[in-house]
């Protein structure tokens, strides 16, 4: 399948191969570097890169180039999720994670995912469920999209081989799910029941995804008036970020960006409350906002000065949210209770919510 | 795959960084090091005694070797430390190896014999890794020692082993291909392997080495359906993938009554109302001829089992099954796979690339499966370009009359965005939809004119592109739009917008009469400096104006031509010329140019504006030869439907295993899951011992009837659901409190519940026995309710036969006495038969005889004659239930000479009426594939207060799933089931202490559940625990030197597979209870078994 393997980093170094066949020589990463200049920016270099000989499939994270060399058919999300978690693992093995000093040696137990053997002296269990909420929203504030991504996950340090379940006040909002392969999947399909012996340390039990389909709450709003004027070369800015549906819970962690038109030269801007930034290269607008106190709803406003002679930009930026609450599962998703069986010590069990904003988008 | 376990053993590397002197010698820090006199360095290093030298020197040559820096010539010093004791070292040396060894052949031969004695080694590890390592040295003349490596793993002991042994097959044919029938040998072996973990690696070898014997699957087809769940993802991706491509040779289209109206994708675009009545014809037509199709039960074996996959968190997974639905399902299943595809648009980009792509060739055959979904192809201003592109494929894909507005206002959005690639590929979007929805053309063609007046050249040059093509559809309505345009080529520079602006005016000079002069006017003015593809249509306009106003144009066109005669690009030269001849009438041009108004003015068909996913999918879904939408290198095409479908009973399977005997019914669960099924049977017992227990403390009110309603699933369901209410509130109330204090509340509520387990008569039972009948019951329910899809009538009436029938068999397996406590009290156990178990031999005569055959010393260990203390009656037919004629059965232990692979199960008749019961016998078995029953003969009648003892025998294929069947008389009829535990689906085996070891070192890994006990204080003794064990299971005991261990064995009885069981004492009453066997379930299940008739 994977032939070799480079990593390429963010200056073109190819700096770590890896064979697991005869030596494809680096040479071949050439047709990568032209994909890659073609494509301008990292992330539109595509993911199967076909050259006369190979084909180079690659990720990009952590702004390193995963790059594998493949020269027969293969389904290409093998390969692409493959070096996923590759990266994941790096993340894992490398990473400040509490979990790095621990590769899998379960590979012949009957539980593949858990070593044996395991000890602690504090057991304990944590599962945080996070949700993120995916939206745009159009010009006048009303949803056109909007969508939850949730994921239950976990942290286990129990001794032994503990076999949990966990229940959910609503387990029918679970309808889209996908699990950690440790999940009884018959158990849930007829209980609604999370069943399974846990792997060691912090791993994803489970994600789901609420879809479009459902009505879900918004918990901000953006109010906004940007306006270019075609006579002069002053633009008006005015943000109000402010609470909607937020369950009584304080939204937080509040960052508002924006890419601006490229006829922006710069911006003079007082916020209300928080921080802010203009790069006038990039012409990313960046407002670190903080909480938001309802009584006094936090705003930006200023002018914008446009480059003189040029008519007025024909798009508005789009503006990208980003929040936290704490808990607050913003679906609603509750859990019912954890129960430990196999083993006979009493764990410290502990659940936590929390919402974000995920790819939060505000049409302007 | 096989990275891993490599990675894993590199790891190991890492642990003795903290070396403290030797990680910094001279020669490498000093700028005057050459890279010669470094390596000179680091042979030194490998040529010293010490281990952590030898692992620092190592350690710095494969970073070498992974920054790509070239450590060749340290092969020599390398090699040499091949056979180091330090198994760091060695591990390094390994990856030293698999890198140079095919540059180094001749001193790599140095290395072999290492690795042959490594394969020997009694470590499954060890033997595994220097298979490994040993096929993957390129070095072609170890060939035949690779080929002999392979054959001897594949028949190894542990899967493990015979799993890299399956990995090694495609690295020795990619090295000499001429190993593909011996190779093909090996595969056709693993492939019958029933492990998980070698199914996908060998399916794997099968791909890479003979995908063509598609032959060698059917036998395997069931079992790998089966296995499939529980074999490691990336195995599910490449086993469904072939699975894919097996069915489509096998089986006949699902959807062939469709097929004809799939041809014509055109009109299912538009949908079902334009279909014409002429096509019906034919379709009836067709369909008459074709016999009503029937799927294969084998064809939705495969459905159903992949389908439970699409939750898996592997994209890979997700979308081969997805594929495998859009491939073999009926058009009306494929349907669910939408939801998981667009749940994998959260993630990674690449993912996001690749799912797309696989969408967009799917939303244009299976339209109606992603329109409830068409929002989460919305476009956000942050996603890559690439991925913008392919999500407005898919959502112009997906337009329809219907939602065709919400789907342009989208568009809207998205013409002004920044991005203006992203922009140029809407304006094509836009213009497909123009093209395949009429009502919205003229729409899309005003908005689209009016972005010829927009700011960017680059979106007014892809406008005019696109009204073009719109153009061409009613150009007569459209003579404003084409002035408009006429008007833009003062402005317009980009080439190919020129280019189509000249033929719009060209072609449709006839409306247009005044202008198109003009323009060609200009254009010659400016002909020289265009480029090339305007000019082609320059030559083009000017052809066309002087066949149509050739008055007006003629010098013009003289102009223009002669220009073109000169320009330095031949095509437009050669066009010149061309052109002349055919519109200037000459007299040798002949008769060509009568017609030459005809050749240029011909009425054009419209261009189909269609996406360039279009028919992709002849490709298999979800491949590389289908992303790129070209054949890639070992591609296997995807074979089309057989008109006939060939024999299905090539997949029949005579010899039966306990894999396969489950293929049909769901309740395989229990054996397809061997590590859940067990714990399952072990989690639904504890848990509703604790949470029954939780609710008589919370609230006493419920106490009294909480113990009362724990047979019905359903009320004790509702109860808890009440109580979880009511503790949520708590928590929440205590939620100031801390965790601390929730933690101690529970260990309170712990504590009291503890209390009734002590309490009364077989206290501690009775929560278990309360937990396994609710665990039956709802197992029951589960099954019935598969019942009832899959088959008929009698299955759905067995379910409402009393609960007693069932559940019963599986609880009483606890003994006798707690039937008592089930059944109300109004059942009184027969004592066992005495006069029917002739050859009870007491523990001690067995060890007797055991001394005396030692001498024969046979290495096959011989069976012995069963032994066993105490005997348990299940309960086959209650009194009740049956009318009044109770049946009972038992284990007898006796071997069942009719047939040595069954067990023979003795079954004894009361009659407890006033009449007679006449002819009492079985009747339509319904039993799992594979599994046998040999009836008992009729007995003819039976007397009021008579008893009758009959034998039948039962193959359970070593699984412990129940044999359900009927037993008749001559006016009724009863549905029954007879479950064995696990104990009784073995014979004992006589072995020495010896055979037993050595045995027993076969079956590690795997293949030994190990867990801990405490022995109670009545079961210290010898004579104690011999007895249990023996009641709990049908062994022998295998003597012993060593005074605190116990050892006893035995064989199943359908395959004679080996179980050993060790219980070894420990200080105080701990004990450890080992079980050895090749069959996992069965050792993980007798594990509890003998455990729990230990602790009681």
């Amino acid at each position: 399948m994977i032939h070799s393997l480079f990593l390429i980093n963010s200056s073109g170094d190819i700096f770590l191969e890896k064979h697991w066949k005869s030596v494809v020589s680096r040479s071949v990463c050439d047709y990568f570097f032209e994909a890659q200049e073609r494509a301008t920016e990292a992330e539109n270099v595509p993911p199967v890169i076909p050259t006369p000989h190979h084909y180079l499939l690659n990720v990009y994270r952590h702004k390193i180039f995963f790059v594998a060399v493949i020269q027969t058919e293969v389904p290409p999300l093998f390969v692409i999720e493959f070096l996923h978690r590759v990266v994941d693992t790096f993340q894992d093995y490398f990473g400040s994670t509490n979990v790095g000093d621990q590769l899998p040696t379960g590979q012949l137990s009957v539980v593949p995912w858990r070593r044996t053997g395991v000890k602690y002296t504090n057991n304990e269990a944590y599962f945080d469920v996070i949700e993120e909420i995916d939206a745009i929203i159009d010009k006048s504030g009303s949803t056109i999209t909007a969508e939850i991504q949730g994921v239950i996950d976990a942290c286990v340090k129990l001794t032994g081989m503990p076999d949990l379940t966990l229940s959910f006040m609503n387990p029918r909002l679970l309808d889209d799910v996908s699990f950690h392969p440790c999940v009884r999947f018959k158990r849930w399909e007829s209980e609604r029941i999370l069943s399974f012996i846990p792997p060691d340390g912090n791993f994803r039990l489970l994600s789901y995804h609420v879809s479009a389909q459902n009505l879900v709450a918004i918990p901000v709003y953006v109010k906004h008036n940007i306006s270019f004027r075609d006579s002069s070369s002053l633009g008006r800015f005015e943000i109000t970020v402010g609470p909607k549906q937020t369950m009584g819970k304080t939204v937080e962690g509040v960052m508002v960006t924006s890419q601006m038109p490229k006829g922006v030269l710069n911006m003079s801007l007082t916020p209300s409350q928080g921080m802010h930034t203009f790069d006038p290269v990039t012409k990313l607008l960046s407002w670190d906002v903080g909480k938001i106190n309802p009584q006094k709803l936090p705003s930006l406003k200023g002018t914008m000065s446009l480059q003189a002679g040029t008519s007025k930009p024909d798009e508005n930026p789009t503006i990208n949210l980003q929040f936290k609450i704490q808990q607050l599962a913003i679906s609603g998703l509750k859990v019912n209770r954890l129960d430990m069986y196999g083993e006979k010590y009493k764990p410290f069990k502990g659940i936590k919510y929390m919402t974000k904003a995920g790819k939060f988008q505000v049409r302007t | 795959m096989s990275a891993s376990p490599a990675y894993s053993e590199e790891k190991g590397g890492s642990s003795s960084l903290g070396e403290p002197e030797y990680g910094h010698d001279p020669a490498s820090g000093g700028i005057f090091s050459s890279d010669y006199k470094r390596h000179d360095d680091l042979k030194e290093m490998l040529d010293s005694n010490k281990d952590s030298l030898k692992l620092e020197a190592m350690k710095r040559i494969v970073a070498m070797i992974a920054r790509g820096k070239n450590a060749s010539d340290l092969f020599p010093a390398v090699v040499k430390n091949v056979a180091c004791k330090n198994i760091e070292v060695k591990k390094l040396v390994y990856v030293y190896l698999v890198r140079y060894a095919e540059e180094q052949q001749d001193l790599a031969l140095l290395s072999i014999s290492t690795f042959q004695r490594g394969l020997k080694d009694p470590n499954q590890l060890i033997r595994a890794s220097a298979l490994r390592v040993l096929s993957s040295i390129r070095v072609p003349i170890i060939v035949p020692i690779m080929m002999l490596a392979i054959k001897e793993a594949a028949s190894d002991m542990s899967p493990y082993v015979r799993k890299t042994a399956a990995h090694a097959i495609p690295k020795l044919y990619s090295l000499d291909s001429d190993q593909k029938d011996q190779l093909i040998e090996v595969i056709e072996k693993l492939l019958a392997d029933k492990t998980t973990l070698v199914a996908g690696s060998v399916v794997m070898a099968f791909e890479e080495v003979c995908p063509e014997r598609i032959d060698l699957i059917h036998k395997n087809y069931r079992k790998l359906c089966n296995l499939l769940i529980d074999v490691e993802e990336w195995g599910q991706v490449v086993i469904i993938n072939m699975l894919t491509r097996y069915a489509r040779t096998q089986f006949l289209s699902p959807n062939q009554n469709e097929s004809l109206l799939e041809e014509n994708p055109e009109k299912a675009f538009y949908g079902s109302d334009e279909e014409d009545s002429k096509d019906d014809k034919l379709d009836a037509a067709s369909l008459v001829k074709r016999k009503p199709y029937v799927m294969d039960p084998d064809h939705r074996l495969l459905l159903r089992n992949t389908k439970p996959l699409l939750q898996s968190r592997n994209a890979a997974v997700v979308m081969a099954v997805a594929q495998l639905y859009f491939h073999l399902a009926p058009k009306a299943e494929v349907g669910v796979i939408a939801k998981a595809l667009v749940r994998l648009l959260r993630s990674h980009s690449e993912v996001q690339w690749v799912v797309l792509q696989n969408v967009a060739t799917m939303s244009i055959k299976r339209r109606g499966m992603f329109e409830p979904y068409l929002k989460s192809f919305y476009i956000r201003s942050t996603d890559p370009t690439q991925i913008k592109i392919l999500k407005l494929e898919v959502l112009t894909n997906l337009a329809n009359e219907t939602n065709i507005s919400t789907i342009l206002r989208e568009f809207q959005t998205y013409i002004r965005s920044m991005d203006k690639d992203f922009v140029a590929a809407t304006i094509q979007a836009i213009g497909r939809c123009a093209t395949n929805i009429g009502k919205v053309r003229d729409t899309c063609l005003n908005g689209l004119v009016q972005l010829l007046s927009n700011r960017d050249e680059l979106v007014v040059a892809e406008s005019v592109v696109v009204i073009k093509k719109l153009l061409q559809m009613q150009p007569s309505q459209h003579s404003e739009i084409i002035k408009h345009m006429a008007k833009l080529t003062d402005n317009i520079q980009v080439p190919m917008a020129r280019a189509s602006i000249l033929w719009l005016i060209g072609e449709y000079c006839e409306h247009v009469p005044k202008i198109a002069p003009d323009v060609l006017r200009k254009m010659a003015k400016s002909f020289t400096g265009e480029e090339d593809i305007v000019k082609l249509q320059v030559i083009n306009l000017a052809a066309k104006l002087y066949l149509t106003n050739s008055k007006q144009s003629k010098l013009l066109t003289q102009y223009v031509l002669n220009l073109a005669k000169y320009d330095q690009n031949y095509d437009i030269r050669d066009r010149a010329r061309f052109i002349r001849q055919l519109i200037v009438p000459t007299e040798k041009s002949g008769a060509l140019n009568k017609y030459a108004k005809k050749l240029f003015l011909a009425q054009k068909p419209a261009p189909i504006l269609e996406s360039s996913f279009k028919d992709r999918d002849h490709f298999q879904l979800g491949s590389l030869s289908h992303l790129l939408n070209a054949k890639a290198v070992g591609y296997q095409e995807l074979p089309d439907w057989p008109d006939e479908a060939p024999d299905p009973s090539v997949r029949n399977v005579e010899v039966p295993e306990w894999t396969k005997c489950t293929s049909r019914e769901k309740r395989k669960e229990k054996v397809e899951k061997p590590f859940y099924s067990d714990s399952e049977g072990e989690s639904g017992p504890t848990e509703s011992a604790d949470s029954e227990p939780e609710s008589v403390s919370e609230s006493e009110s419920e106490s009294g009837s909480s113990s009362s309603e724990s047979g019905s699933d359903s009320g004790s369901r509702g109860e808890e659901s009440g109580d979880q209410s009511e503790e949520e509130e708590k928590k929440k109330k205590k939620k100031k409190k801390g965790k601390e204090g929730e933690e101690e509340e529970e260990q309170g509520k712990k504590g009291k519940k503890k209390k009734p387990q002590h309490e009364g008569k077989g206290g501690s039972e009775t929560s278990w026995e309360e937990g396994s009948i609710s665990e039956s019951s709802s197992s029951e329910s589960d099954s019935g309710s598969e019942a009832e899809e899959s088959q008929s009538e009698p299955e759905s009436k067995r379910r409402t036969t009393p609960p007693s029938s069932k559940p019963a068999p599986k609880a009483s397996r606890k003994g006798t006495k707690e039937i008592s406590l089930l059944d109300l009290d109004d059942f009184t156990p027969a004592p066992p038969q005495p006069a029917s178990s002739p050859a009870i031999v007491s523990t001690s005569l067995v060890t007797d005889l055991e001394g005396l055959t030692l001498t024969d010393a046979s290495l096959t260990p011989t069976m012995l004659s069963p032994v066993f203390s105490t005997v348990k009656t299940y309960e086959l037919l209650h009194r009740m239930a049956g009318e009044g004629l109770s049946v009972e059965y038992y284990f007898n232990r006796q071997p069942f000479p009719p047939d040595p692979h069954m067990v023979a199960v003795q079954i004894q008749f009361s009659n407890n009426t006033e009449s007679e019961v006449k002819n009492l016998r079985v009747s339509e078995p319904k039993l799992v594939s594979g599994m046998r029953i040999q009836e008992f003969q009729e007995i003819e009648s039976l007397a009021p207060g008579d008893t009758a003892n009959v034998i039948m025998g039962i193959d359970f294929c070593d699984s412990t799933q129940a044999a359900n069947f009927q037993l008749c008389t001559h006016s009724r009829q009863f549905y029954v089931s007879i479950q064995p535990p696990v104990g009784e689906l073995m014979a004992p085996v006589f072995m020495s202490e010896n055979e037993f070891k050595k045995e027993q070192g076969k079956l590690t890994g795997m293949s030994e559940i190990t867990e801990k006990l405490t022995l109670p204080d009545k079961c210290q003794s010898d004579h104690t625990i011999v007895q249990r064990v023996t009641a709990a299971a049908n062994v022998s005991r295998v003597p012993c030197g060593v005074d605190n261990e116990y050892r006893f064995a035995a064989k199943t009885v359908t395959s004679g597979s080996l179980v050993l069981i060790t219980l070894e004492r420990k200080e105080g009453a701990r004990a450890h209870l080992t079980v050895n066997s090749e069959k996992m379930v069965i050792g993980t299940m007798l594990v509890q078994d003998v455990s729990q008739a230990l602790a009681q």
